[in-house]
């Protein structure tokens, strides 16, 4: 085995990144001139199935290769990429409150999540802490969030089995919270809400208005959807029994959220590493006894509850007081100091042409989002920008168990699988 | 002594005026289902082509003309165009021993229906059968992988409630007495079938949602599992006729279900004011409100998966269908 050629060493004629794949392929025993997705040779009797990146029900541009016989699946092989976007690469080009718009955009259906978790990992970096009423008002946008990204998952999982007016109450229902989103960002999806430092701003008067009707009108709505689904005897015959995932083998892909929870692993972020303030509320951690489809969709059913709880918590003890930390290295000075000290003014100036400085070092932060352990871990080199970020993604780990999953079932039953993981594709490729 | 049935001109309009209202029908049909679909699902549905969007199927006809045959360059090219011609023909022809009713006019007896042929029931089924070839030579033909494992689906399909439906309608056989569908709906005077064999109505009305391939059984397109199933590889109007093909076989299992079940063109209640409207009227009724449970289904429930569906008909279906038969044997036995 050759060594690994140092980057940015001198320049030979072989492409060093190259020579570094194939040392890689070396260590992992991946034949030469084999590409990943050929690994399985083709009997007389199978038939190699190209399923995506364009398919009505691959969650976005997931590819799969199936290896059928007749309608069962031997192998497969998902291949992923078909969104990559290096925005992990992006952030070191871009000052730290920059990098929140590209936060939003990589789980796209659960973006204050990704705000949430960047922002802890730099406000840890700098050692500060948001005001109650910041983390108070970050979970609650959170769980809304939490409720949004569950609601669509319902829609489409519901959809793909075929059900499709499941789908289109679940939009009806997932419009309210987004409504709540574009009242207090301006914007439906990509809120960038959550900042390093706190919020964007305040909510208005009308949130809470939005907030307490969503809390009264919720419960009746989820129970709808469960009585259109839950018990339905074709969706249970779909779904129990299919794609179980034992509470071993989850851990063993690093599976996490409600995909690890559905196999019985009570293992939830917000329990076990409490971050935002988590441990002030009163709420449950739903699990699964058997770990398959069926498992999953009750857990995250429950799940929804569960977010409605803490939602009504917060929402009832909401303290008064700022949203945003004071420390002057992320918060800009007030405006009355700028009339009257120019190193306010020179600071003011600083802050928001070239961003906060954040202390040397390194840190691991992550967060519970509606797919799992959403783990961010940044390095800072002391300058304005970030020297590396890699996002540990819950749907590349929940993907991987994906072939495990589906061994032996029909091609009806992958698409249940697929929907059961809950996977966004901006998420797993980033 | 030769009746208006026998000229034919009066066969030659009877084919006519058929043939369009059953292209009618299937322009409309996708209209309501697309209006009842929108209602369920807190939609308006199409609104905007004429008034309440009447023009919207017409606008969708032209399109299909005119939109480019895009067709797989490795297909079979015979059968890849009998696929979609079988899928609209046997859909038309099964239609021409519907029994629509009867009238006595200037003393003639003037059946409404196209071919008056004692044994209707039977030709209905040979033709509903054959149409399921349709999708199989189409998924075939096509080359295409989704295509041939949407036509294997509808090849396993048919062997599972294809049985069942057939079955399901001996119990009508033995009350009636015959296969003649206008004797089998005379035989219905005062008490409609569905009421002597609602079991029977129930599983032919359940295999009814698998031989016009519609949720939940609609397999061999499933379209969140094979894109389209056998009709991937067909566009513009090739797939048009598979669509057509669709919704006329919903028309006739609906005017079969009508027809054996529901006392076809018989009113209501024998009396007036029930007995002022026509029969065909009475006729239309009952397939209308048959066709609206087909789009309410469709629009409620998930799909079932297909290996369930063979195992639902051959082992709920197929032995329901044979105690029905020998419950109804029975009883017409002992009475006898």
């Amino acid at each position: 085995m050759t060594a690994l050629p140092p980057l940015g060493g001198p320049v030979t004629d072989v492409d060093p990144l190259s020579e570094q794949y194939e040392a890689g392929r070396e260590r992992l025993g991946i034949e030469a001139g084999l590409d990943a997705i050929d690994l399985v040779e083709i009997g007389d009797s199978t038939m190699e199935l190209n399923m995506g990146p364009m398919h009505p029900s691959t969650h976005g541009v997931l590819r799969l290769v199936l290896n059928l016989e007749g309608e069962v699946v031997l192998e497969c092989r998902p291949d992923i990429g078909y969104l990559h976007t290096g925005f992990e690469k992006d952030f070191e080009r871009h000052t730290y409150q920059q990098c929140i718009p590209y936060t939003d955009r990589m789980d796209y259906l659960s973006p204050l999540f990704n705000n949430l978790g960047f922002s802890l990992a730099v406000e840890r970096l700098l050692g500060i802490e948001v005001p109650l009423r910041g983390q108070y008002l970050r979970v609650i946008m959170c769980e809304l969030c939490r409720l949004a990204s569950h609601l669509l998952w319902y829609g489409t999982s519901a959809l793909d089995l075929g059900a499709t007016t499941a789908f289109v109450y679940a939009w009806r229902d997932r419009e309210k919270l987004l409504d709540i989103n574009e009242l207090v960002s301006g914007v439906r999806m990509h809120t960038s809400f959550i900042r390093v430092g706190g919020l964007l701003a305040d909510v208005p008067d009308a949130f809470y208005e939005m907030v307490g009707a969503v809390i009264k009108t919720f419960p009746k709505l989820i129970d709808d959807h469960e009585l259109l689904i839950t018990k339905n005897p074709i969706w249970r015959q779909r779904t129990i029994g299919l794609g179980t995932l034992t509470p071993e083998d989850a851990m063993a892909y690093g599976a996490t959220g409600p995909v690890l929870r559905g196999s019985g692993v009570p293992y939830d972020l917000r329990k076990a590493h409490p971050y935002s303030s988590y441990d002030h509320f009163d709420f449950d951690v739903p699990i699964g006894r058997t770990g398959d489809v069926y498992d999953r969709y009750l857990v995250r059913m429950q799940e929804m509850r569960e977010s409605l709880k803490i939602i009504t918590q917060a929402f009832e003890n909401l303290p008064d007081g700022p949203v945003n930390t004071t420390d002057r290295r992320v918060a800009l000075p007030p405006r009355n100091e700028l009339n009257t000290s120019m190193e306010s003014l020179i600071h003011h100036f600083k802050l928001v042409t070239e961003g906060m400085r954040v202390p040397a070092g390194q840190v691991y932060q992550a967060v519970e989002s509606p797919r799992g352990e959403l783990g961010f871990y940044l390095v800072s080199d002391g300058t304005n920008r970030p020297y590396r970020c890699k996002v540990r993604a819950p749907s590349f780990s929940n993907l991987s168990a994906l072939p495990h999953m589906v061994r032996g079932e029909l091609i009806a039953d992958v698409v249940a699988v697929i929907g059961s993981i809950d996977i966004v594709l901006g998420d797993v490729d980033r | 002594m030769i009746g208006p049935d026998d000229l034919w001109w009066v066969l030659l309009i009877k084919c006519g005026v058929l043939v369009v209202f059953l292209l009618t029908a299937f322009a409309y049909l996708t209209l309501a289902e697309r209006k009842i679909s929108a209602r369920i699902q807190l939609r308006y549905g199409p609104n905007r082509v004429g008034p309440f969007g009447m023009l919207q199927p017409a606008a969708d006809g032209l399109k299909l003309f005119f939109k480019e045959n895009v067709a797989p360059a490795q297909r079979d090219k015979v059968l890849y165009l009998v696929g979609p011609s079988l899928a609209g023909g046997a859909a038309l022809l099964a239609y021409a021993v519907i029994p629509w009713g009867t009238n006595n006019w200037f003393g003639h007896e003037f059946h409404w229906d196209i071919a008056h042929v004692n044994v209707g029931l039977l030709f209905i089924l040979g033709i509903t059968s054959l149409g399921v070839y349709s999708l199989f030579l189409g998924g075939f033909a096509s080359n295409s992988k989704y295509s041939l494992l949407g036509g294997l689906r509808s090849s396993a399909q048919l062997i599972s409630y294809e049985m069942a439906v057939s079955f399901a309608l001996i119990g009508v056989v033995i009350l009636s007495g015959s296969l003649d569908l206008e004797k089998i709906v005379g035989s219905q005077q005062g008490l409609w079938f569905i009421v002597l064999q609602p079991l029977a109505f129930i599983l032919y009305f359940t295999a009814a949602f698998a031989e016009t391939n519609r949720l939940p059984f609609d397999l061999p397109e499933a379209e969140t599992e094979l894109i389209a199933g056998y009709h991937t590889e067909y566009s513009a109007m090739r797939f048009g006729l598979y669509f057509l093909g669709e919704y006329i076989n919903m028309v006739t299992v609906c005017s079969i279900a009508t027809a054996l079940f529901l006392g076809g063109w018989l009113p209501l209640l024998p009396f007036h004011p029930f007995d002022w409207i026509p029969g065909p009227i009475w006729f239309l009724g009952k397939v209308g409100v048959l066709l609206f449970v087909m789009i309410w289904v469709r629009w409620t429930l998930p799909r079932l998966r297909y290996d369930r569906l063979m195992n639902f008909g051959w082992k709920v279906l197929l032995p329901l269908g044979l105690i029905n038969i020998v419950i109804t044997g029975a009883v017409v036995a002992l009475r006898a």
